[in-house]
């Protein structure tokens, strides 16, 4: 059975996530309930004739998989794997509005075109005429690792030897406008914000896409090793140390083996006691980390999360603006990250150097 | 005719997301297809439908098309002589 090798990362994001090293210039801006994204310069990506019809979220899907290929050295992959929450909304939203504004006629094709959720991977594979299995992942929070847990399993069962994974989300005003109705999002008189002390309900709401090249060898641009990754639907608070540690001991490790954990926390107080539970008691010895206050939350925030991980252990430094507590461990070799929303669609991912 | 031809570079640059290119890009006479704006089949649908919804013109012969999408002067003179809004 093969191994799993995260060969190059790429990620677009709510901070300059790109042409920097490690969140040298990342900023915690503790005043919007909604961060918008940093926007690459696509035209150095997509010639503009090609982006005009490109929505947000398929730009910086592309932009993103450049960076995780250049980053890998890679010119080929053999599969590309998206996951996305809500997909090219952006145009989805533009595409009912004119259904409903011109009462059902004069639909024109553009918006359609680009608000289907498979239009990312689509459009990478068009880029990089990659002929191969193309698949898009849409399952709320765990698209993401759905998309990594597919990749993986083609990678060990031999069916690729390298695969193109990432995960893509938008946001736009009108879905941002309906989250704020439904109580998702946090009240903009509630400023400043702080992810870990938070008393509200509700969340930052971000953006952003991140891409990784997975091959089945070590290479010299290798971040880290893919150990495991799991996603399990509903879990009880009590119940996810007894399930952590199943995980961790079917990969034949305990908690004192991981040098580090990346939680989701996003300062949701109804749901965020799942990562305190974790961080007062199963991990109080463990350097933890945190990363939603950067990112904003959405369905693939996680694969930001992962995009932190592999440069942690990458660097071998944790920068100060994602230390939960100060414990400090003389390597990071061994990461584990949990995320979940809401108290549902948890998933476990164990990344090691 | 004038204002007209305006008005519709205006909406091929917004209906069809033209981003780079502004009014003064687009000459009065320059192929709207091909090697002038460099338009497509997916951007035909689009100015049918503009056709359609501002101006009240349905395009029953699909190869009516070719003549009347040559040139936005092409455009306007059609749209002057069939509008019905």
């Amino acid at each position: 059975m093969k191994k799993t090798y995260i060969n190059g990362v790429g990620c677009i994001s709510t901070q300059k996530t790109f042409d920097t090293v490690f969140l040298e210039e990342a900023v915690y801006n503790q005043k919007d309930t909604v961060f918008t994204l940093v926007k690459p310069e696509y035209k150095e990506y997509v010639s503009p004739a090609a982006s005009r019809r490109m929505a947000k979220g398929v730009k910086n899907g592309i932009v993103a998989s450049a960076l995780a290929m250049k980053d890998s050295n890679t010119e080929k992959v053999d599969a590309i794997i998206t996951g996305t929450g809500m997909g090219c909304i952006e145009d989805s939203d533009r595409f009912l509005k004119n259904i409903l504004d011109n009462n059902e006629e004069f639909l024109t094709p553009t918006s359609f075109i680009q608000s289907t959720h498979n239009t990312v991977g689509a459009q990478i594979a068009l880029l990089m005429q990659c002929k191969g299995y193309n698949f898009t992942y849409v399952n709320g929070v765990v698209s993401f690792e759905s998309a990594l847990l597919d990749a993986k399993l083609q990678i060990e069962e031999e069916e690729a030897s390298s695969i193109l994974v990432g995960g893509i989300d938008e946001n736009t005003d009108y879905t941002m406008s309906l989250y704020k109705l439904a109580g998702f999002v946090k009240n903009d008189q509630e400023t400043p914000f702080d992810v870990l002390k938070e008393t509200s309900t509700g969340v930052v709401y971000g953006e952003g896409a991140s891409f990784f090249v997975l091959e089945n060898e070590r290479k010299e641009s290798t971040y880290a090793q893919i150990l495991d990754v799991e996603i399990i639907n509903s879990l009880e608070e009590n119940e996810v140390e007894t399930e952590i540690l199943a995980f961790l001991k079917t990969n034949n490790l305990q908690i004192s083996d991981i040098d580090a954990v990346v939680l989701g926390f996003n300062g949701d107080a109804h749901f965020d006691s799942y990562y305190k539970n974790l961080a007062r008691n199963t991990f109080a010895q463990t350097p933890q980390l945190y990363y939603k206050h950067l990112s904003g939350e959405f369905n693939t925030a996680s694969a930001f999360g992962l995009w932190i991980a592999s440069k942690v252990i990458q660097t071998q430094e944790i920068p100060n603006i994602i230390k939960v507590n100060s414990v400090e461990k003389p390597a990071y070799n061994t990461i584990l990250l949990y995320n979940q929303y809401k108290g549902k669609n948890h998933s476990f991912t164990l990344l090691s150097k | 005719m004038e204002a007209l031809k305006e008005e519709l570079k205006n909406k091929i640059i917004t209906t069809l997301n033209l981003e780079d290119i502004t009014l003064e890009d687009i000459h009065d006479n320059d192929p709207l297809f091909g090697d002038g704006l460099g338009l497509d089949s997916i951007d035909a649908l689009e100015l049918i439908v503009i056709l359609d919804k501002d101006y009240g013109i349905k395009l029953v012969d699909p190869k009516e098309g070719k003549t009347i999408f040559q040139s936005i002067e092409t455009m306007a003179a059609y749209i002057q002589a069939n509008r019905t809004k």
